[in-house]
């Protein structure tokens, strides 16, 4: 007789749990992805009357889908000419884009970008932003061109690097951005 | 330490001095009903007060008896005791039965105690009570690897997951007292949600060879049982204690168990273990730490003729992940890889922090039998889990606590089935089984889910039969089929989505929305999976044994290997799955000499694995992102072929002294490609010597050396990056294992008697004496960090 009731408890739990396991047929909402990258704009303006702003572009609107990311560079530098860098991370899955730049900036301390040059192209790169120990954040700076050259920029930007460094080679931390453009220096 | 071998030397002295009598009276204590073996049967001489237990053959042995006439009492936990007059003259061997009441009644709880086997052709591994309570602190894993021809895919030390003759994850079954876990086991680095201390034993059967647990088991099933519980009045428990001092933590559990002479029974058990950082001979593994909870209550009533049990666990996890693992893109892991070290070390500390899982399964359960006098005896079981799987990444912004994964997997199975003795030499299996399965991923985690929303139905239905030709020849057949429907609602990149053609191929399971970059998808698959084994048993010579066991199994498609499209976070790379995948079919052939001698034991076991539509990944380009490169991993069908051979032996020295071997090869092999497969497990044997001395206070001394060989054979998945900063072409080498290492450790354990019915063990174990630096290539972290150094712990444990 208990035997009996317990295998009706058994049948009468598993009814009710399926009952409440089948409740909804709506359809999933989909994730838009709050923290993909997905393009870096770089923004160089003259400091002085001398050229034009030039912009440089790595956009993956895609994320970690099987599209590669373009480039672009609107121009090239002018020798000599110093320009102010400032350099924004967007998420342009989201509409309108969400800025991650402000992220990044809000948490100075665990983030910093670095600037690494390759194939004799001759510029000098100055940090102008700081976290709040003083040590580099780098999303602005200055750029002064050397002597007429061409060669790759590349900007990468560390996830909890130690800080402070003396550059990429000791940053350690994870990269969360590296975007390599090939420039000429007129 | 000190006075514990100093009461051992008294002790022995003790002994040494002892009087000249020197006869041996060795036993066997049997079950009356069935000749089984009783494991632990206590036999006490009255006159002398000596005490033998009896081993895994039921086998003991007293000695320096004299020439008269003795009273022995023999007695077994679930037995009552009987008391025998024995007239010694000279050296005798006798066999003793007892009622083992028990047995008759309790089907409810597979038998603790008791050898018996799942399946008749296959060489069955145990892992006893007592190995278990040694290694209390430890992973079911870290236990399993005791056995030949199981090794572990690590993450780090605390996620270990059992390989079973080079197959792991989806493949080996894990049965929590005959209900399988349903505890998201696709993931490389989901370990077995199982608590060890709330279990009694595990059987591993290498093979898909016990139908009526899975059909999909290509790889093995492991089954974990629980002790049944005596008919008779009685309250009795244990507490165990561990505390080691790599990881500086340690664990201590507890049960409790009430039985009355009524059948009723009651059980309750809790435990809890917490290590923090562990650390490798040369540095500290930062965020390696694990805690970990578990509570689980039983109560049911066990009749002759019936008895119910309903059972309710609770497990609860959290798995801190070596922090330098986690790296972005193939720059970052170029630096991992070459650096010596870790290129996060960081003090030891007891908090987990991102990367880490947070795990928690919880099982209810209701179990009946009834026994019916020309059917057989028929089982039934609901059983209901619930695996809630968090995974914390480190992330940034307002997302920094949030989890990056948040699985819910909600399963509810039925089982029913028939156990009928159909002649005196044969006996029928039926079952049937049901199963509903729904998942699902919250999306609130701002992370794309890596497994979709879905729900699965699952039936099955099965038929084993063994037969009995003469005492030393026995059939076993079986047959099994499963069907699977899968409705999932899965979120595809529209750029994948099309580059992989489906936009013509599935064009009509999309529905119809504005999802941005996104296309909603709703594949509906079927899987139809066949399953089949034969076997014999051979005895011959008395202790000889020949089995042979063809299998075949087929297993469908798990739900990262069709869905998964995206970045795979904790391996670094982009992992690829396909819709169009179908079931794989394994057919397996394993052969066992086995012989079984108190002086010389041993088995061999050879085997060959043919598997059809293998579902391997495999790296197929580099693939840009903004954070830089990615290898991108692509999940492909091919026939693949597993060769191997298990090999154990024990050979006794003296009555104290016992040698035991082990060693274990597999060669996995990718047919249509001709190269090796990935992730076989390297060639290893183990030697110990032990010394045991059930009269010293059970003093148990094992000294084990552990060599696991170079892995020769590997698949070259190596690719080249270009490092900005050093203006050089690297190569990533993702594929070279790890060189050949040794490992000696020391166990040790000894009883004492506190009072009639506490009793007290107390054992001491060093593992990795020589705190040798090495790495396993069957670890995930290998890349990036040395497995653990020297560790010493001690275990307590306290039977009342």
């Amino acid at each position: 007789m208990k035997n009996i009731k317990f295998l009706t408890l058994a049948l009468i739990s598993i009814l009710s749990f399926n009952a409440c396991s089948s409740d909804d047929d709506t359809l999933p909402t989909p994730v838009n992805e709050e923290e993909i990258i997905t393009t870096v704009n770089v923004t160089l303006t003259p400091q002085g009357t001398e050229g034009t702003v030039i912009t440089l572009q790595k956009q993956d609107l895609d994320g970690d889908g099987p599209n590669a990311p373009t480039f672009n560079v609107s121009g090239d530098l002018i020798a000599g000419v110093i320009y102010d860098g400032s350099i924004e991370l967007l998420n342009e899955t989201e509409n309108p884009a969400e800025d991650i730049t402000e992220e990044v900036e809000e948490e100075s301390d665990d983030h910093q970008f670095f600037y690494t040059l390759n194939g004799g192209l001759d510029l000098t790169t100055t940090y102008t932003n700081f976290d709040n120990d003083g040590n580099n954040l780098g999303t602005e700076f200055t750029l002064e061109a050397g002597a007429a050259s061409n060669g790759t920029l590349t900007f990468t930007l560390r996830h909890e690097p130690s800080k402070p460094n003396t550059g990429l080679s000791d940053a350690g931390g994870e990269t969360d951005v590296e975007a390599t453009f090939s420039l000429n220096i007129l | 330490m000190r006075l514990f071998l100093l009461m051992l030397l008294l002790i022995s002295s003790q002994f040494a001095v002892s009087q000249n009598c020197t006869n041996t009276l060795t036993g066997t204590v049997v079950d009356l009903h069935d000749n089984s073996m009783l494991i632990d049967a206590k036999v006490t001489v009255s006159e002398t007060q000596q005490i033998a237990l009896t081993d895994f053959e039921g086998k003991f042995s007293i000695s320096n008896l004299c020439n008269k006439t003795y009273t022995l009492e023999v007695y077994h936990a679930f037995c009552n005791s009987k008391t025998y007059k024995i007239d010694i003259s000279g050296n005798l061997e006798k066999v003793f039965r007892l009622e083992h009441h028990l047995e008759e009644l309790n089907e409810i709880i597979l038998e603790g105690k008791h050898i018996k086997e799942i399946t008749k052709t296959t060489l069955e591994n145990k892992i006893s009570k007592e190995e278990l309570e040694r290694n209390s602190a430890k992973s079911l894993g870290d236990v399993l690897n005791n056995i030949s021809g199981v090794t572990s895919l690590n993450t780090g030390n605390t996620i270990v997951k059992p390989i079973i003759n080079g197959l792991h994850s989806s493949r080996v079954a894990v049965m929590n007292d005959g209900l399988r876990m349903e505890d998201q086991d696709w993931g490389s680095e989901h370990a077995p949600n199982i608590d060890i201390n709330a279990i009694d034993n595990i059987t591993v059967i290498k093979g898909a060879s016990a139908l009526q647990y899975s059909g999909s088991a290509i790889g093995g099933i492991i089954v974990t049982e629980m002790a049944k519980t005596p008919v008779k009045d009685s309250l009795y428990g244990k507490t165990i204690a561990t505390g080691s001092t790599n990881g500086r933590g340690g664990s201590i559990t507890s049960q409790l168990t009430k039985s009355y002479k009524s059948g009723w029974y009651g059980k309750v058990q809790g435990s809890t273990k917490r290590f923090g950082d562990f650390n490798a001979p040369d540095y500290n593994l930062s965020n390696t730490g694990v805690f970990e909870r578990s509570f689980s209550l039983r109560a049911g009533i066990n009749q002759f003729n019936s008895g119910v049990e309903a059972y309710y666990s609770l497990y609860k996890v959290k798995t801190g992940i070596l922090r330098a693992s986690h790296i972005g893109g193939a720059e970052d892991q170029v630096r991992a890889i070459n650096s010596a070290e870790p290129l996060i070390i960081e003090d030891f500390t007891y908090d987990i922090d991102a990367p880490y899982q947070d795990v928690e399964h919880q099982i209810a359960r209701i179990k009946a039998f009834k026994k019916f006098n020309n059917l057989g005896t028929l089982n039934f079981q609901y059983g209901f889990q619930q695996n809630k799987r968090l995974e914390f990444d480190v992330r940034r912004g307002e997302d920094k606590d949030e989890a990056s994964l948040d699985l819910k997997l909600s399963t509810h199975t039925l089982l029913l089935d028939l156990d009928s003795k159909i002649s005196s030499t044969s006996k029928l299996k039926l079952g049937l089984t049901g199963q509903y399965q729904t998942n699902f991923a919250d999306p609130s985690t701002g992370v794309r889910r890596l497994i979709p929303d879905y729900d699965k139905y699952n039936v099955g239905a099965y038929a084993i039969l063994d037969k009995k030709i003469n005492n030393q020849l026995l059939f076993e057949v079986g047959a099994r089929f499963d069907y699977t429907y899968l409705d999932a609602y899965k979120f595809y990149r529209t750029s994948f989505w099309e580059s992989r053609n489906y936009d013509t191929i599935f064009q009509d399971i999309v529905i119809e929305g504005d999802f941005g970059n996104q296309v909603l998808a709703n594949p509906k698959l079927n899987f139809y999976n066949p399953s089949a084994t034969a076997g014999v048993n051979y005895t011959f010579n008395d202790d000889y044994k020949l089995l042979f066991n063809y299998s075949l199994a087929s297993r469908a498609p798990n739900p990262s290997e069709l869905f998964s499209e995206g970045l795979h976070h904790s391996a670094s790379r982009i992992e690829l799955g396909d819709l169009q995948f179908n079931s794989e079919t394994a057919s397996k052939i394993s052969l066992t000499l086995q012989r079984e001698n108190n002086n010389f034991s041993f088995s061999i076991n050879p085997y060959v694995n043919f598997i059809k539509d293998f579902i391997v990944i495999e790296p197929i380009e580099i693939q840009q992102t903004i954070r830089g490169n990615f290898q991108v991993w692509e999940y492909r069908q091919t026939n693949a072929r597993l060769l191997g051979v298990d090999v154990n032996s024990a050979f006794k020295l003296t009555n104290n002294f016992k040698l035991n071997n082990q060693f274990s090869i597999v060669k996995g092999k990718d047919l249509s490609f001709n190269e090796a497969l990935i992730s076989m497990p390297a060639a290893s044997t183990k030697n110990a010597i032990i010394y045991n001395n059930k009269k010293l206070n059970n003093l148990y001394l094992k000294l084990q050396s552990e060599y696991v060989f170079e892995q020769n054979e590997y698949p070259d998945n190596n690719f080249e990056v270009f490092i900005a900063e050093t203006e050089t072409t690297e190569i990533v080498d993702v594929s070279t294992p790890p060189a050949a290492y040794h490992l000696l450790s020391f166990n040790s354990s000894a009883d004492f008697k506190l009072s009639n019915k506490t009793f007290l063990t107390v054992g001491l174990d060093v593992s990795n004496v020589f705190n040798t630096s090495y790495r396993n290539y069957l670890n995930r972290t290998r890349y990036y960090a040395d497995e653990l150094g020297r560790n010493f712990s001690v275990n307590i444990k306290i039977n009342y």
